[in-house]
């Protein structure tokens, strides 16, 4: 039998590098060990996502057009039934990073093709994700690099490149974005085929040498007739990128940081941590996988439980995972799709290049509304498969029990959750008040998924 | 203040999918219009007459009625330049007035901040609709979005009425000052209580509500039932925020928009006959805008993304009329085949947010533009 802090690490582990796990599946964890796990995650073996049972049932999602719900759908699928949760964890990490927009690229088909790239590549190099988004044609559009022309630099990609995607605000000069930007001149789209009467066309990255300055630049101190690939790799060698990186990794995984703006006005919460994480990013060449096993494994890692406001993402699909067994078939999954925008994260379509801002920043009065209710809707119903095996975890053993016994158990099997004094009394009280608790049967059932729907809507349960 | 003395309230209208302004308001003595339209035009018999050369559209015969009444302004040609002619750029456009970057906080958010700079009244801002569009955003500012008024709240998948109550008690317990307990929960136990007080607010509602008049059954009917039972409740909102849509009407155009325009026609009408009903509508007024107009020329069966299209603003305090100009239909004034812009949405902001919300428009809106005088007594 794990103990209850194994369980407790455990949980967090996967509601971190994950979108949660059942109990039976914690146990099991716990039993093979941390480390094991961690490696599990950062090397799966997991079968990919069954996509075809998706498309069979919803051919829209398949190739979504102009509206990112179709995608939005999709992506949720996978989230939902992955059996490689870091690799999807990581896809969704970099969507924070290389935010990306539906609003503006109006062609959802390809903004899911970059997160295929982010799932095919998310733990690999960061210099080939950097790259690969520098040739994606949805990145290229979003940032208006096939308007950087030769004769007239449009500074946009190149700005967003050094500002959001690699060195943050103080790292470089207007002169070095410049720069930057002329040498990504000629990376564009292959003839855009316009849009009206004919629907949209795929697009196709191409390079165009006569629309390339060839002529020298000086970028970061450095001289010479540099192509947008020169000018990666010396973004590459600045020590503010590894610790940029380190940063966001920090923030996404171990605990809320400020918004990334203020990332060279405010200190990092734990430098050290940060420190350690950029030595091993730049000590295996930006290599993805050995700075998560390092981050995973750490004291600060272990030590960083409900540090973070869950994000609406992590709160649907932690949801949907604990609650039901979601199959390509479900007639409601285009609908679920929206949810994670209805709660405040339209994924496929942030709010700007910036990507979200994260912690507390997700919660309003209305945006609490509708975390509260989408999970204490599904917690309370106890038609759902999860929600019978939640139902039975908690009714498992012994003959009688307190209201208190019952709280705590709801409590380890939601989280487990640890509470305030304060939520705790409302909890237990709210047991109490039913009476003596009679175990077994439609009462202790429906008793407990209320259970489960209050402890849903307590300020501890939106942390994660 | 407005007319009855209580605070000025706006009511947004937004029709979603790009409606078609040449066969909304019709030219119908222009020979371009026939020519333009092989398809879809409108006979000019059919055609709801408002001036000599203006008519709308048949299916809009409540909006016509409240035309005639003078509480009707309809801005021309309202856009800006060089339409993207995507859906969402072109929506995000209108909500953030940024037209050349990508805004992250909405006109009316900017607004609600300052009516409510405290965020007191956590039903400043109403949205009846599931997802808060952009226009509605900005940092520090609630606004309640509410897809259906009868079952909003928290916890709404307790049924049985009076566990649901206690649930709720204990809800407002829970989230009662925690002292030292860190700024994020401290925050989170004050959006908790806002978020209560505003379902408690707008719980009252249709509690107190009753009309003779009989909405319809369209989704915007009843969207625009729950605003009325809203406002007439007097709980504060002073920005309500709904759509009615699709008006994407790339095919089988001649159906569609008629059946449209006549849910949103009967639905608009009913809301301000409910408003007079209840003495409530002198402080209101009601814009309706959609993202762009539609391609001059139809493709067989619809029409495509266009360009300039027409607002509505209505209301007792609203100067009835036209303003700004119909756009030039000759084909070589086109711009991509599309009519040009020739009033500013910003202008038309400005209008509202200067001359009905008492703000200063230009840091809302970015700016300073034209704006028509279309409010006032």
């Amino acid at each position: 039998m794990a103990s209850r802090e194994d369980i407790a690490l455990m949980s967090h582990l996967m509601r971190r590098a994950g979108f949660g796990a059942s109990r039976d599946e914690i146990e099991q964890m716990c039993e093979q060990g941390y480390e094991v796990t961690v490696e599990q995650l950062l090397n799966p073996t997991g079968p990919p996502v069954d996509e075809y049972d998706l498309y069979r049932h919803h051919p829209i999602t398949e190739v979504p057009g102009g509206a990112a719900a179709p995608g939005q759908a999709a992506w949720l699928y996978f989230m939902a039934t992955t059996q490689r949760p870091l690799e999807e964890k990581m896809t969704l990490f970099w969507h924070h990073v290389f935010a990306t927009g539906n609003a503006k690229v109006d062609n959802c088909f390809h903004i899911m093709d970059q997160i295929a790239m982010f799932r095919s590549q998310g733990m690999g190099s960061y210099r080939d994700l950097l790259k690969g988004l520098a040739a994606d044609p949805a990145m290229i559009f979003w940032l208006d690099n096939n308007e950087n022309h030769k004769h007239a630099p449009n500074e946009n990609w190149g700005r967003e490149l050094l500002e959001l995607f690699s060195l943050g605000v103080g790292n470089y000069t207007e002169k070095d974005v410049f720069e930057c930007s002329r040498a990504f001149t000629g990376w564009t789209l292959d003839a855009k085929m316009p849009r009206y009467p004919y629907g949209r066309f795929p697009w196709k990255f191409v390079f165009r040498p006569e629309d390339h300055d060839y002529s020298e630049k000086t970028f970061l101190g450095q001289t010479g007739n540099f192509n947008g690939e020169d000018i990666i790799e010396i973004v590459l060698q600045q020590e503010a990128c590894s610790k940029f990186i380190a940063r966001h990794l920090y923030n996404f995984f171990v605990a809320d940081e400020p918004q990334v703006p203020a990332w060279n006005i405010e200190e990092p919460r734990n430098p050290e941590a940060v420190e350690m994480m950029a030595k091993i990013l730049v000590e295996n060449d930006y290599e993805i996988k050995p700075v998560l096993r390092a981050m995973f494994n750490s004291d600060f890692f272990k030590e960083a439980l409900n540090q973070k406001v869950k994000s609406p993402v992590e709160v649907v699909i932690g949801t949907l995972r604990g609650t039901g067994d979601l199959t390509g078939s479900d007639p409601k999954l285009e609908a679920l799709g929206k949810e994670p925008g209805y709660l405040g994260q339209d994924i496929l379509d942030p709010p700007s290049v910036e990507g979200w801002h994260t912690g507390r920043e997700w919660i309003n009065s209305g945006s609490l509304v509708k975390r509260v209710n989408f999970v204490s809707d599904r917690v309370s119903d106890t038609s759902l498969p999860g929600v019978q095996r939640m139902v039975e975890h908690v009714g498992n053993n012994g003959a009688t029990m307190s209201a208190e016994e019952l709280v705590d158990r709801c409590l380890d099997i939601m989280g487990p959750v640890e509470v305030s004094d304060l939520t705790k009394h409302e909890l237990v009280s709210n047991v109490e008040s039913g009476g003596k608790i009679e175990l077994g049967g439609e009462s202790f059932s429906q008793r407990t998924s209320e259970t489960f729907a209050l402890i849903a809507a307590t300020r501890e349960f939106q942390f994660g | 203040m407005a007319g009855n003395g209580k605070p000025p309230v706006l009511v947004i209208l937004q029709l979603t999918g790009g409606n078609d302004y040449f066969n909304t308001l019709i030219p119908y003595n222009d020979g371009n219009y026939y020519d333009m339209r092989p398809s879809l035009q409108v006979p000019q018999d059919r055609v709801l007459k408002l001036d000599d050369t203006l008519g709308m559209h048949p299916a809009m015969g409540p909006m016509k009625e409240i035309y005639d009444s003078g509480d009707m302004a309809i801005i021309h040609g309202i856009g800006y330049a060089n339409s993207p002619r995507s859906h969402f750029r072109s929506m995000d456009i209108w909500h953030t007035c940024e037209p050349d970057t990508v805004g992250t906080e909405g006109w009316l958010g900017r607004a609600l901040r300052e009516i409510d700079p405290n965020g007191e009244n956590p039903v400043t801002g109403v949205n009846v609709d599931q997802a808060l569009p952009r226009a509605l955003v900005a940092p520090g500012v609630s606004v309640a979005s509410v897809a259906d008024l009868s079952t909003y709240g928290l916890l709404t998948s307790i049924e049985q009425e009076d566990q649901r109550n206690q649930m709720l008690q204990r809800f407002a317990n829970m989230y009662g000052p925690a002292v030292g307990t860190g700024q994020v929960m401290e925050y989170l136990g004050q959006t908790g209580l806002d978020a209560l007080k505003g379902a408690d607010i707008l719980k009252v509602a249709p509690e107190q509500y009753s009309s003779s008049v009989e909405y319809g059954s369209s989704p915007i009917a009843k969207k625009l039932k729950d605003i009325a039972q809203i406002h007439t409740a007097d709980v504060g909102t002073r920005v309500f925020y709904t759509s009615h849509g699709s008006f994407d009407t790339h095919a089988a155009q001649a159906a569609l928009h008629a059946g449209l325009w006549t849910e949103v026609s009967e639905a608009v009408a009913d809301f301000w006959d409910d408003l007079r009903e209840h003495d409530a509508d002198q402080n209101v007024i009601m814009f309706m805008f959609s993202e762009f107009g539609r391609r001059v020329r139809d493709n067989g069966s619809g029409t495509d993304h266009g360009a300039a299209g027409a607002a509505f603003a209505i209301g007792p305090s609203i100067k009835g009329g036209m303003y700004s100009e119909y756009p030039q239909t000759r084909p070589e004034a086109l711009e991509q085949g599309d009519l040009v812009p020739n009033q500013d949405y910003r202008g038309v902001y400005s209008t509202i947010l200067e001359d009905w919300l008492n703000l200063e428009a230009a840091p809302i809106v970015n700016g300073q533009f034209e704006a028509p005088a279309f409010i006032g007594a």
